[in-house]
């Protein structure tokens, strides 16, 4: 029975197994240790660690982060300590608290910077899978982000499937129009999942000193509040692409991953929520097999053939 | 890090926009003085960080002034109910520098987390030495907590309704061994300008986590990037760099 029981949960990733399909997602779980103070963090499907570049960053200037009804909004600004001390000191310490594949999040402002960083983690037999966030700007396109204009979200797919045998994933900014086009000029380039959504631009204003409460200006909201946009947004990419899709914005109970799954979204990843509530995924996790009893669900694997 | 449910035994006004909360369960996790505490409150999604002002074997004492929508809902909650709280949070002060008579300087919303160290240094037998500014006479709290405790204790107002009129770094004593500062971030300043010996700062930095998963409040050290949640509140004077 118990084993039956953890059946129901597994899901497949890009031809990985995933125990459950609960994914923290990049920048809100660090590199797991945090939370490994505070549970077993291998009762994850897998995580996506904090978003890598090819050289360290310390990000942008503080407040990084403001509240907003519901949600909040971050501009961190991808502070990292660059691919080499990832490889050198995160990944051998993350190895001691997580057994799993892990998912390693990639960033990047040139074509180039992306395909460097992925090659030098190729060989790092931890990462199970490449998720590439493409919601930054490219210093040799004007800052225009690559994840706003099919043709450079293709030409960054291209150049990362190039140099690496492991899935790579394309993570979609929903800054865009055309979210499905977007997604599609992924798959065709030759990605073998999608996920989505990152964070939307927003800010706030202090009426105390009539400034914006982020030293950037803007940032990006995340957080419950985005959950009707993102699903939005994941049900038009499941009907778009034949590739797996990663569901995310705004996730924080186990009903929001059944309807991230009914949406047609193969996992789903938690951002904001493991911020504010550490024991988030965990608390998904166990939650969902109820959650599943309510809806007459009996395993996961069955949602996912969308229609319509 | 510990995720607690604590019981607010008490809620009361000191002054007209300080209260003092006293929280009661396992509170095992808030191991040092200058920790803090991040609580989750009803309808808000960031929780709100607080420093711990005392520690009890089953509770901890809270001081916090009223700024805005978290700390005016904090404000409102009764006795009986409960706080879903982050505890033992930051890095707290580094006790073995204090040396034999240690400076405490606290302004304003910064003085509480200077009480449990004040305490745990008088415990040591250890001469210490609180300068607590305020605004005004009626802001002034904590006074009487620190010259029970045995502290030579001066307050100071900005308008002299109460102690010596002026800052923390105007009634500065000549001698001490080492001092621990918290207040605004001018006060701060000052301090460090004046400060004779070397000494420890806690600051402060929006957060969107409190334990060290966001990068949200990243400051750049002379040791390199800390996080104020996690490698801080606490930083050395030596290794602060003051912007601008
Ligand atoms: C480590 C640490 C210890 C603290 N200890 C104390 C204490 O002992 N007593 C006390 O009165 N105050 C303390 N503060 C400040 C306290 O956290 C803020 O006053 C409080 O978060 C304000 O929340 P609000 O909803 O009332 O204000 P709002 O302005 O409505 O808050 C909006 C957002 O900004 C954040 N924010 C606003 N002001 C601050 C601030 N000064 N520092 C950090 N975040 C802020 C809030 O947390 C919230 O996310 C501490 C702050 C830190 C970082
Ligand atoms: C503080 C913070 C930092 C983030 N950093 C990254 C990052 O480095 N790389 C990335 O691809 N996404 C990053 N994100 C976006 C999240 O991974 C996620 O896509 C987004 O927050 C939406 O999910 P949520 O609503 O559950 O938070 C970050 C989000 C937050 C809140
Ligand atoms: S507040 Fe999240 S890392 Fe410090």
């Amino acid at each position: 029975m118990r084993e039956k029981a953890a059946d129901r949960l597994r899901v497949d990733l890009c031809g990985i197994e995933l125990e459950n399909p609960v994914i923290p997602a990049s920048g809100t779980f660090g590199y797991g240790y945090e939370f490994a103070e505070i549970y077993d963090i291998n009762r994850l499907g897998t995580f996506s660690f904090k978003g890598t570049t090819r050289q360290p960053r310390f990000g942008n200037p503080t407040p990084r982060i403001a509240e907003c009804p519901a949600g909040m909004i971050n501009a961190v600004g991808l502070q990292n300590p660059g691919v080499e001390k990832v490889i050198s000191e995160e990944l051998p310490r993350l190895k001691k608290v997580f057994s799993k594949p892990v998912m390693a999040n990639v960033s990047g402002f040139s074509i180039e910077e992306y395909a460097e960083t992925c090659a030098m983690l190729e060989a790092e037999e931890q990462v199970g899978w490449l998720e590439v966030n493409i919601s930054c700007p490219n210093v040799h396109g004007g800052g225009m982000s690559f994840g706003t204009d099919p043709k450079q979200a293709a030409a960054v797919t291209r150049a990362v499937r190039a140099v690496t045998k492991k899935p790579v994933i394309m993570k979609l900014s929903p800054n865009v129009t055309d979210i499905a086009e977007m997604a599609a000029a992924c798959e065709e380039a030759g990605a073998d999942g999608i996920s989505l959504i990152n964070t939307l631009q927003g800010m706030r204003i202090n009426l105390k000193t009539r400034r914006p409460v982020l030293a950037n200006v803007m940032g990006g909201v995340s957080g419950p509040c985005v959950f009707p946009v993102a699903l939005r947004m994941v049900w038009q990419v499941c009907r778009t692409v034949k590739i797996p899709v990663i569901g995310m914005g705004g996730v924080s109970t186990a009903e929001d991953v059944l309807e991230m799954m009914t949406a047609g979204a193969a996992a789903v990843e938690v951002g904001a929520a493991n911020l504010t509530d550490p024991r988030a995924c965990l608390r998904i996790i166990e939650e969902l097999p109820a959650a599943m009893d309510r809806y007459g669900i009996r395993s996961l694997r069955e949602l996912r053939s969308p229609e319509g | 890090m510990e995720q607690t449910l604590l019981r607010i035994e008490e809620n009361r006004p000191l002054t007209r926009d300080i209260l003092k909360i006293r929280l009661t369960g396992d509170v095992s996790g808030v191991e040092r003085p200058g920790q803090f505490v991040n609580i989750k409150l009803e309808g808000l999604f960031l929780r709100r960080p607080i420093s711990v002002f005392d520690r009890e074997e089953d509770a901890i004492t809270l001081i916090y002034r009223t700024v805005g929508v978290g700390t005016r809902r904090l404000s409102e909650m009764k006795a009986g109910e409960t706080l879903d709280v982050l505890t033992g949070l930051g890095n707290g002060y580094d006790l073995t520098r204090a040396g034999d008579r240690p400076l405490l300087l606290g302004g304003g919303a910064g003085v509480p987390p200077l009480y449990w160290l004040a305490r745990v240094l008088r415990e040591q037998g250890k001469r210490v030495t609180a300068v607590l500014g305020f605004n005004s006479a009626e802001d002034v709290f904590a006074e009487e907590d620190f010259r029970k405790l045995g502290c030579e204790t001066t307050v100071t107002t900005a308008d002299g309704s109460h102690g010596i009129r002026g800052f923390v770094t105007d009634a500065m004593p000549e001698e001490y061994s080492y001092f621990y500062a918290c207040g605004p971030e001018p006060m701060m300043r000052a301090v460090d300008r004046r400060a004779k010996t070397e000494g420890e700062f806690s600051l402060e930095e929006r957060m969107g986590c409190g334990f060290g998963a966001c990068m949200g409040c990243s400051c750049r050290t002379r040791d390199g990037m800390k996080r104020i949640c996690r490698e801080g509140p606490v930083l050395r004077r030596g290794e602060i760099l003051w912007e601008k």
